[in-house]
């Protein structure tokens, strides 16, 4: 299928990468900027924390839609998934660190009763942890040393995605707009899995031409 | 808000105020939406004068009390704690009378055992009670026990430093109950009746093994999701400034209302 977008030449694919990194990490130092000038109105640690977590989900949801995007568009954004992904763990990370430091002071007692008793805190700590491995083989070696285990391993994103919009969900005294907003993009993502390959099968054989199937495509980390 | 008189009375917090910026930006009122700023960015629409209170139900004299009538109440300027059920708290300095004097005026029957309350619903001024999404029923509906309600903390609120209610914070009229959770300080009230038995509170219909009728402040008791043992001062600190502080039981009032709960358990009844 023909792209409906210029194509980025070739050259401007690497830097291009770095730029989302750069852009990624904005909304973090931004808000970090004015919590610790004191600009962040009402509970500034709330606040900071909240931002962290959002990001988080948008961009696993972001990881998540190169793949769909690419089959229903013709957008390969495949160069962005990494980086995507990445954002994505290092805005857990944050969010994390945001809350064991700033939100609960190191309190160790307080964060461990959280994580025991508190199903949302629980289920975010738990994709917090699956994250982790991802991050550590979101490179080029572990790809070629992992092989196909590597997709295997990185299915575990769905499931990530899904504990994460779960956690927002539960995290709130009333199920809203924003909620439900994530829950129904991440199930349509994890929908789109399963309905894939027939749905590429059957516009390939409407079409009549000749295209690679999915399966012989190489993942691109 | 305009400027409002009040003396000042013996019941005042000895510590820093929450700034009026803070106290006014920050708020929980869903009428006009569930952020937290919506309240202040949502409510110039409202409008809230004329206003009237219908006071009724198991009382001698049912009568509704216009707002000039209610401004008339000596009013005295309170400095209290205000505890939320989100583990956020700050201070601030009230203006309002005692619940119980606007209660003797409608001479409240043997009967009455308990006192509801009850919010304006006005969707085409709270843009929170209009549109696909709802998060509760409306009216809000919040309820004391009556010597809660009589008890000489428990206070009707006409303003804050030193100027009518804003109306994210529930002008022109809201109950101040210092020793319970916020959500039970129901705001923009239009109605309050005698019962004898215990009314329908909103949060406790939505979710009754979160928000229990009394909702008093307890360190000891745990929201199911998350601790209620600390709380963090909102306006205070910033990032750095350690800003997280231990709830006291009673929201630090326990010497003036813990007797009202002689013999019960706090843990079932919270």
């Amino acid at each position: 299928m023909a792209s409906f977008l210029p194509a980025l030449p070739k050259r401007l694919h690497g830097p291009s990468v770095w730029a989302l990194y750069a852009i990624g990490f904005v909304p973090a130092a931004s808000a970090f900027y004015l919590g610790a000038t004191g600009q962040l109105p009402g509970n500034a640690v709330k606040e900071f924390e909240h931002l962290l977590g959002l990001w988080a989900l948008r961009f696993l949801v972001a990881t998540l839609a190169i793949t769909p995007v690419r089959d229903l568009f013709g957008l390969n954004w495949l160069r962005y998934r990494r980086a995507l992904g990445l954002l994505a763990f290092y805005y857990v990370l944050m969010h994390f660190l945001a809350y064991m430091l700033l939100d609960q002071m190191l309190r160790f007692p307080s964060i461990v009763a959280d994580i025991a008793r508190r199903p949302f805190i629980t289920i975010g700590m738990a994709a917090f942890l699956l994250l982790i491995p991802l991050a550590l083989t979101s490179n080029n070696w572990s790809i070629r040393k992992l092989g196909q285990r590597w997709n295997k391993l990185h299915r575990l994103v769905y499931l990530i995605a899904a504990a994460g919009a779960l956690h927002f969900a539960m995290s709130v005294k009333v199920v809203g707009p924003e909620q439900m907003l994530y829950i129904a993009l991440v199930a349509l993502l994890l929908a789109w899995r399963p309905i894939r390959t027939p749905f590429l099968r059957w516009r390939r054989q409407r079409s009549g031409v000749a295209r690679p199937s999915p399966a012989t495509e190489k993942a691109a980390g | 808000a305009a400027a409002l008189e009040a003396v000042s009375s013996s019941y005042k917090v000895d510590e820093a105020l929450t700034p009026e910026e803070d106290v006014t930006s920050y708020n929980n009122f869903y009428e006009f939406g569930t952020g937290k700023a919506d309240p202040a960015a949502r409510s110039g629409g409202f409008k809230p004068t004329p206003w009237t209170v219908k006071v009724d139900g198991l009382v001698g004299k049912p009568r509704e009390f216009g707002l000039q009538e209610l401004l008339r109440f000596p009013l005295e300027e309170r400095v209290y704690r205000m505890r939320c059920v989100e583990a956020w708290s700050m201070v601030i300095p009230w203006i309002g009378f005692p619940l119980a004097s606007l209660l003797d005026k409608v001479e409240p029957l043997g009967s009455a055992k308990y006192v509801a309350f009850e919010t304006v619903v006005r969707p085409e001024e709270m843009p929170g009670q209009s549109g696909l999404f709802q998060p509760l029923p409306w009216p809000y509906r919040e309820g004391l026990r009556l010597d809660e309600a009589r008890h000489p903390l428990t206070i009707l609120a006409v303003g804050l430093y030193g100027k009518t209610l804003p109306n994210q914070n529930g002008a022109p009229i809201r109950l101040v109950v210092p020793w319970k959770y916020g959500f039970k300080g129901i705001k923009s009230i239009v109605r309050i009746s005698l019962t004898e038995t215990t009314p329908p509170c909103t949060w406790n219909l939505a979710a009754p093994n979160e928000y229990g009728f009394y909702a008093n402040v307890n360190p000891a008791v745990d929201h199911p999701r998350w601790s209620q043992a600390t709380e963090n001062r909102i306006g205070e600190g910033g990032f750095f400034g350690s800003n997280r502080r231990d709830t006291l039981p009673f929201n630090g009032y326990a010497d003036e209302v813990a007797s009202l709960y002689t013999g019960m358990d706090l843990t079932v009844h919270f």
